[in-house]
């Protein structure tokens, strides 16, 4: 079943040029799946995700003929509809974790609150819940952490502790925009396993935006090449190595080696992928 | 150039450095790998003077250091801090960042710099004038790239540089500090979970678990899945590298 449902979304910012277009007219459908997304830097990645969410601030605007969460049209939702649906249904893991915590309550606190939005338990039960959450992202010492604040956790901590807050909440549909780039394999692997289950279990449907190409091939359903504002290519499970669009083949020969014994890494002819395809704001 | 002699951290009643020591050459680079939390930033932190209280021997670009007195040793260390976004100033513009540092030391000629130095990280001109919150992730990384090398330090202390970067942006930036160090002798301090990047960019690597140096090791053995710490090998297996 079509969980989510995005046709020809626009992303644009005012500048001395006259209007930017950050996201140029993508359009995709999001069942209970994992749906990975990779590109360039800057090509509108965190963008698609926050217009998803409503999150795009003035005076940045977001326009589209249609984006629907089962089967509710976002496009004209109160703002306090909107919010209401972010904090339980849908829910975002921001490229900078830290950044989305308050800076001023501790890691144990902000998880408990998400919590007690959604849940009718008792203190005790959600604190029992908290420590349980920390630890399920590995986080070895769930006590101490709780009562750290933002600041004072490591950048892989401050990305599980997201996730772990993002988690309790259940939602129907989480995007994770680069939730695992500060993680070791071994840690990221669990992170993974968790988000498994909440798509298998529960029917989630997830967005993973992602730079790690390994990953997004081994573990997403289906892959979405970002260029410049548009999909350029959609990959099935497995299938990136037959990818045919220059920009995803040229990200293919980047990829540096464990054995790397090259003297420089081969880059992107961006000219000539500009001649490809122009448009957009890198 | 570095050298790191039994560091311990604590913070309250937590131990987080145990004993930590490591050393390296001019005109090397030496990675830190290892588990989150382990401690990397840490020590990156400790050494630019961030931690105030520490125990053991740190000397740095021919200085000794001292827990919770400043070196001014801008002009010999620059640093790239993991979150980007923390580390850059919410109101000054990408420009503002970049000139900053030249202003304060007196170096002529600003404008061609700041302007040399966006096309080196890949940063279309355009993007001089805005600010941080009005950059992708990518794009926030490379400023602060920009920023640690506008006054050309030779020892660069580089926590993730290209965790926010898609791979051919990576690889952009991997070959521009190549180079540098190549042609300038500059000498890394290099912080990753990626080990194809050590692989690229260093010489020797160092394996951190909760707050011990488990292994050192030279990027030979890393290359040939050699590594011997039980941690060492879980980090090669977990990457389908053995
Ligand atoms: N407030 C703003 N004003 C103008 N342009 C903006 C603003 N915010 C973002 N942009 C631009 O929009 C484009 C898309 O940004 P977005 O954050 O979606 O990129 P991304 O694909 O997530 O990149 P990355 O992988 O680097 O995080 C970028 O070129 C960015 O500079
Ligand atoms: N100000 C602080 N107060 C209390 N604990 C702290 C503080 N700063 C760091 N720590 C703790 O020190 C430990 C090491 O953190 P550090 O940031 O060095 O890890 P790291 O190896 O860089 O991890 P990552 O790969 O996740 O970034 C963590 O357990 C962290 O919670
Ligand atoms: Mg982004
Ligand atoms: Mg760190």
């Amino acid at each position: 079943m079509t969980l989510l449902e995005v046709d020809n979304l626009r992303v644009t910012f005012p500048s001395d040029q006259g209007p930017v277009e950050v996201v140029r007219g993508l359009s995709f459908a999001l069942g209970r799946e994992r749906l990975g997304i990779v590109g360039e830097s800057g090509s509108g990645k965190s963008m698609t995700g926050r217009a998803i969410m409503g999150l795009i601030g003035a005076p940045g605007q977001a326009t589209a003929d249609r984006m629907a969460f089962e089967g509710r049209d976002l496009r004209h939702l109160p703002e306090r509809e909107m919010r209401k649906l972010r904090g339980a249904r849908m829910s975002m893991v921001l490229q900078d974790p830290k950044f989305s915590l308050n800076p001023v309550i501790r890691i144990g606190d902000q998880i408990a609150e998400a919590l007690e939005f959604h849940t009718r338990l008792s203190a005790r039960a959600r604190r029992a819940r908290v420590l349980e959450a920390l630890e399920a992202v590995r986080i070895d010492d769930p006590e101490r952490v709780a009562r750290l604040y933002p600041h004072e956790v490591s950048g892989g901590m401050g990305q599980r502790v997201m996730i772990a807050m993002m988690v309790v909440m259940e939602p129907a549909l989480m995007i994770a925009d680069e939730p695992t780039s500060a993680l070791d394999v071994s840690v990221r692997g669990q992170v993974l396993d968790i988000m498994d289950d909440l798509v298998r279990r529960r029917g989630m449907g997830l967005l993973l935006i992602s730079h790690d190409l390994n990953m997004v091939a081994r573990w997403c359903d289906r892959i979405l090449v970002m260029y410049r504002g548009q999909i350029v290519e959609e990959l099935g499970a497995g299938a990136l190595h037959e990818a045919q669009h220059p920009y995803t083949r040229g990200l293919l020969a980047s990829l540096p080696r464990l054995n790397e014994d090259r003297a420089t890494l081969p880059v992107l002819d961006r000219a000539a992928l500009d001649g490809f395809m122009a448009g957009g704001d890198r | 150039m570095i050298a790191v002699q039994n560091l311990n951290v604590r913070y309250g009643d937590t131990t987080v450095l145990h004993g930590v020591s490591l050393a390296v050459a001019q005109g090397e680079s030496f990675a830190l790998v290892g588990e989150s939390g382990s401690g990397k930033s840490t020590i990156l932190k400790a050494l630019a003077g961030q931690v105030a209280d520490w125990q053991g021997q740190m000397r740095l670009a021919g200085q000794d250091l001292q827990p919770g007195r400043k070196a001014h040793l801008a002009r010999q260390v620059q640093m790239v801090f993991q979150d980007p976004y923390g580390s850059l100033h919410p109101r000054r513009s990408v420009d503002d960042t970049l000139a900053e540092p030249l202003a304060i030391h007196g170096i002529k000629g600003r404008d061609a710099r700041v302007l040399a130095m966006l096309d080196a990280v890949g940063l279309p001109r355009r993007f001089r004038f805005r600010l941080p919150h009005q950059l992708s992730g990518g794009q926030r990384q490379r400023v602060a790239i920009a920023r640690a090398l506008m006054l050309e330090p030779p020892v660069l202390l580089l926590d993730e540089p290209t965790s926010a970067l898609d791979v051919s942006v990576q690889a952009e930036i991997m070959n521009l500090l190549k180079g540098l160090r190549e042609e300038k002798g500059l000498t890394f301090l290099l912080v990753t979970h990626d080990l194809p990047v050590v692989s690229f960019l260093c010489d020797r690597l160092a394996v951190l678990r909760a707050g011990r140096v488990e292994e050192t090791a030279e990027v030979a053995t890393l290359r040939a899945a050699g590594l011997q710490s039980a941690y060492g090998r879980e980090l090669l297996e977990r990457s389908g590298l053995v």
